[in-house]
């Protein structure tokens, strides 16, 4: 077959270019060359071992996307993406990282005392070579004892039925639920960055969870030992049968540094009949220098399909990294009664950028929604909601309350919302409200009345503008995310 | 126009006949041309780039109707006019786009039509609204009224009367000088098929004050767009009050600028839609200097397949401190056909700032209806009663109540027209 054959000759052009780890196991291998085209999607196909079909659908995928034109209607500005200039497959990673932690840049270690990480897991979301400081391995894994930990979990999950392994795995082992389900709430084409996704991606989760079960764990503490390194184009999916129940955590509350400066990820969750789904995600990737310089462009879509009826999507984030921030985690309420959640809180300081909020689609009757956003911005940052509630002929019954709130700290910032709100029906009730406010000189004097500092004071009073999200996150992830968005905040005032 | 031309294409033949012969600017008219050339009427066409602030509003079915400004007119202007119950007060009558001054009343105030002193004005983008472009490369008459300082102007009506399908272009431009006071009163209506396309722009000097009250009642085969821009300097005061219940498709547009410090925008609106009706109201609030305040209720009456648009964005610039902006918009849905679009919108570089915008969308509440009902109110009545009671809200910004009282006949009329 001609795209076997070229797939080949891609591989063997590409050792012969004297590529340093070569390509003799998936594990010594570590970048592809740069650029996109038909020959390094086969080349990720094939490495990841794939069915033939999982290489037609990348394949259409990238066709779709080569017509697209990347989107500009989000209040981000950046310099053009040059997209051949990008490695496509780059797992697992291997680069050469600092030696030890005297070369991890000091500022990075203060954030993580101030968060309160082990010393020795510092160094390993540093980035500290793991192959050069072999005992910080050993520690790590003496703090959450990944090993028996990981297996303990595998063996848990195993008995309850639910299946939770990387996605390439599932496309291997459990094909038909994925060609059932991959690409059926983000169709390939939806838009230009989950065409590109559908195209490259090369690591994500995949997540079923049968029948009546309730998953016996959080789908996270797992997550965070396994998915130390999570690459540039990670594809999630969760499918949730009938009656069943999970909650899902992405992320990690400490700074990641990463090199890929574009990311580009795709969730999918599909729930049946009284399903539910929770998924939390902490972001906080690399934003970027106080000058604005570097950071993440971190391009999301994330979308839910409540199928069934009495289904439950809820979507509680955390944002505080990523120079640039585009992501709208939605639902589609499809199944009559269902329900739609999202809480989020997103901070931005410096020069930092996001546009995020969520898309509520009403279809089936008597769904209901509910969307609470706090956005706040410092330094020259800039914070968009951008959200959409849409109520269809159908929704009869249906309802939505939504509430952002923006607060603005320093005036060279910038907090912005665009709600959309349509209704073709009139039973459907709709309610928005959205306010803009500063920290309020009382509540400041107050708290620095009673001996706390100004940033201590800030680090409260924002806390508990965020309350109504924070207390949406599993109980461990609150805690960390309550510092997290005080370190966020850093330098913002005095 | 060009007979057989439509949308774009017979605008820009128009422009091409009347090039020369229309008063003013050339050069202006040259620009907007091209500006109008590259954009095209918003959604005319089936491949064109849609604009973000043209979402829910289409200009279509505007692409493909047949505007014949030769033909003789088809209706009286007599009959049209006695239908507005006007105030007893000065009047400015354009009838198909011209100035009538057989019709009209003028004020005591500075007077002039754009016929005799074409005054295409300072505050309009015609480079960036393809409407403002259109009537910029069009207009051929409309009112330029001057309110000397610290003088009241009274009330003015502005009334424009369509009696033919024909395409028509009104600019209009306001001044208020520092302290100067004037009630302005616009009126539009008409029979046919036909496009008023109106541009106007109203100078609020330091300490001045426009009341600005529109009622649009236009055919219902007519379509109605309007683009307005207000800048308001320090201490002055522009209070706008709006009501659409005409038209088969309109889109009203305002651009308000709080430019001086302490200046208040008041940019309220009620839209009464039924049948196939499309009403658009978009807003955008411009805080430029600190210590302004803006207020807006709008409300939304929406019956059989009709559809209601309200965009609003309130934007506070870097300087504009101490901000004060509220925004409310709700809408009323009565049938289950009938549609409402709603995109409120915040856009804030200050930090000092109270800004909120709240929105509501749904049907009557079974609640009252059942409280009125037990009270012995029968269900057709109580519903009214609610529905007025939505509307009174918005009704009661405007403070002259002589003109409250000529829009809320307006209201009764639409309410005798259909059932609810």
């Amino acid at each position: 077959m001609p795209a076997v054959t070229e797939t080949l000759d891609t591989v063997q052009s590409v050792t012969q270019s004297g590529y340093k780890w070569g390509f003799e196991t998936a594990i010594e291998m570590d970048l592809a060359p740069k650029g996109l085209n038909e020959d390094i999607i086969r080349l990720i196909s094939v490495r990841k071992q794939e069915p033939e079909w999982m290489l037609e659908w990348r394949l259409k995928a990238y066709a779709a996307w080569l017509k697209m034109e990347e989107p500009h209607w989000a209040r981000v500005d950046h310099p053009p993406i040059d997209y051949q200039d990008l490695h496509y497959y780059a797992a697992p990673k291997k680069k050469p990282g600092p030696k030890s932690l005297d070369e991890v840049d000091p500022e990075l270690l203060r954030t993580y005392e101030k968060l309160g990480i082990p010393l020795k897991e510092r160094a390993l979301l540093a980035g500290v070579d793991p192959d050069t400081v072999q005992q910080t391995q050993v520690a790590v894994d003496a703090v959450f004892d990944s090993v028996s930990v990981a297996t303990t979990f595998r063996e848990t999950l195993r008995k309850a039925g639910v299946i939770f392994c990387p996605i390439s795995e599932a496309v291997r082992e459990h094909p038909e639920l994925v060609q059932q389900y991959l690409g059926s709430v983000v169709p390939v084409a939806d838009n230009f960055f989950a065409a590109l996704n559908s195209a490259v991606f090369t690591d994500g989760s995949f997540v079923f969870i049968p029948k009546g079960v309730r998953c016996p764990m959080e789908l996270s503490t797992y997550f965070r030992i396994n998915a130390r390194s999570t690459g540039q184009f990670e594809r999630t999916l969760i499918i949730a049968e009938a009656g069943s129940h999970v909650s899902y955590l992405e992320g990690c509350t400490a700074p990641q540094r990463d090199e890929n400066q574009l990311h580009a990820a795709v969730v999918e969750l599909v729930a049946l009949d009284d399903a539910q789904i929770k998924y939390s995600t902490v972001q906080n990737w690399y934003p970027g220098d106080s000058e604005g310089k570097g950071g993440i462009y971190n391009f999301v879509t994330k979308r839910g399909a409540c199928r069934g009826a009495r289904s439950k999507i809820s979507w509680t984030q955390v944002e505080t990294g990523s120079a640039i921030t585009w992501k709208y985690p939605s639902c589609i309420l499809q199944g009559d009664d269902s329900v739609g959640e999202f809480y989020s809180v997103a901070v931005t300081n410096n020069y930092q950028q996001a546009d995020t909020g969520t898309k509520m689609i009403h279809i089936g009757k008597g769904t209901r929604s509910t969307i609470i956003s706090k956005g706040i911005s410092a330094g020259h940052s800039n914070n968009t909601y951008r959200g959409l509630v849409r109520m269809l002929p159908g929704a009869a019954h249906a309802r939505n309350f939504t509430q952002c709130d923006s607060l603005l700290i320093g005036d060279r910032c910038g907090a912005h919302t665009v709600p959309y709100i349509e209704s073709r029906n009139l039973t459907a009730k709709v309610e928005h409200e959205a306010t803009t406010s500063k920290i309020a000189e009382d509540q400041l004097f107050y708290c620095r009345q009673r001996g706390l500092s100004e940033e201590d004071a800030v680090g409260l009073i924002v806390n508990g503008f965020c309350k109504d999200v924070l207390k949406e996150l599993p109980m461990e992830f609150a805690v960390e995310a309550q510092k997290l968005l005080a370190v966020s905040l850093e330098g913002s005032v005095g | 126009m060009s007979a057989t031309l439509t949308g774009s294409a017979g605008f820009l033949a128009k422009f091409e006949t009347l090039q020369g012969r229309l008063p003013g600017d050339s050069n202006m008219r040259a620009a907007a041309a091209a500006a109008f050339r590259a954009a095209g009427l918003p959604g005319g066409t089936q491949h064109q780039r849609r604009l973000e602030s043209w979402k829910y509003t289409s200009l279509r079915p505007v692409a493909e109707a047949r505007f014949a400004p030769d033909a003789p007119p088809r209706h009286e202007v007599e009959t049209i006019l006695s239908g507005l119950a006007l105030l007893d007060a000065p009047r400015l009558v354009f009838v198909d786009g011209a100035y009538r001054a057989d019709l009209s009343q003028p004020p005591a105030i500075g007077f002039a039509s754009f016929a005799e002193q074409a005054e295409m004005g300072t505050l309009t983008w015609p480079d960036r609204e393809p409407m403002v472009a259109l009537n910029t490369m069009l207009a051929s008459d409309g009112a330029s009224l001057h309110v000397s300082a610290d003088q009241d102007g009274g009330v003015v009506q502005l009334v424009s009367l369509a009696t033919r399908d024909i395409d028509i272009h009104p600019r209009h431009c306001i001044r208020l000088d520092p302290g100067a006071q004037l009630t302005l009163l616009e009126v539009s209506a008409g029979q046919g098929t036909y496009l008023l396309n109106t541009v106007a722009e109203f100078h609020v000097a330091e300490g001045a004050r426009l009341t600005h009250v529109r009622l649009q009642d236009e055919a219902s085969t007519a379509f109605h767009v309007s683009t307005a821009y207000a800048n308001v300097a320090k201490g002055g005061t522009y209070d706008s009050f709006t009501l659409n219940i005409g038209g088969r498709l309109s889109r009203t547009e305002v651009h308000a600028e709080l430019a001086g410090v302490g200046a208040v925008v008041h940019l309220n609106a009620a839209q009464l839609l039924d049948r196939t009706q499309h009403g658009d109201f978009t807003t955008v609030i411009r805080h430029v200097a600190p210590n302004c305040t803006s207020r807006q209720t709008v409300k939304n009456v929406l019956s059989d397949r009709s559809r209601g648009v309200f965009q609003g964005r309130i934007e506070v610039a870097r300087d504009a401190q101490k901000t004060d902006g509220y925004q409310m918009n709700q809408a009323l849905l009565l049938s289950p056909q009938a549609e409402i679009d709603a995109k409120p919108e915040l856009e804030i570089f200050a930090d000092d700032v109270k800004c909120s915008h709240g929105t509501t969308v749904g049907e009557l509440d079974a609640e009252q209806i059942f409280y009125l009902r037990s009270r012995g109110v029968p269900e057709h009545e109580a519903r009214s009663i609610l529905v007025r009671a939505f509307l009174a809200e918005a009704l009661d910004a405007v403070a002259n109540e002589t003109v409250r009282a000529w829009l809320e006949r307006s209201v009764e009329t639409w309410w005798a027209r259909r059932a609810v």
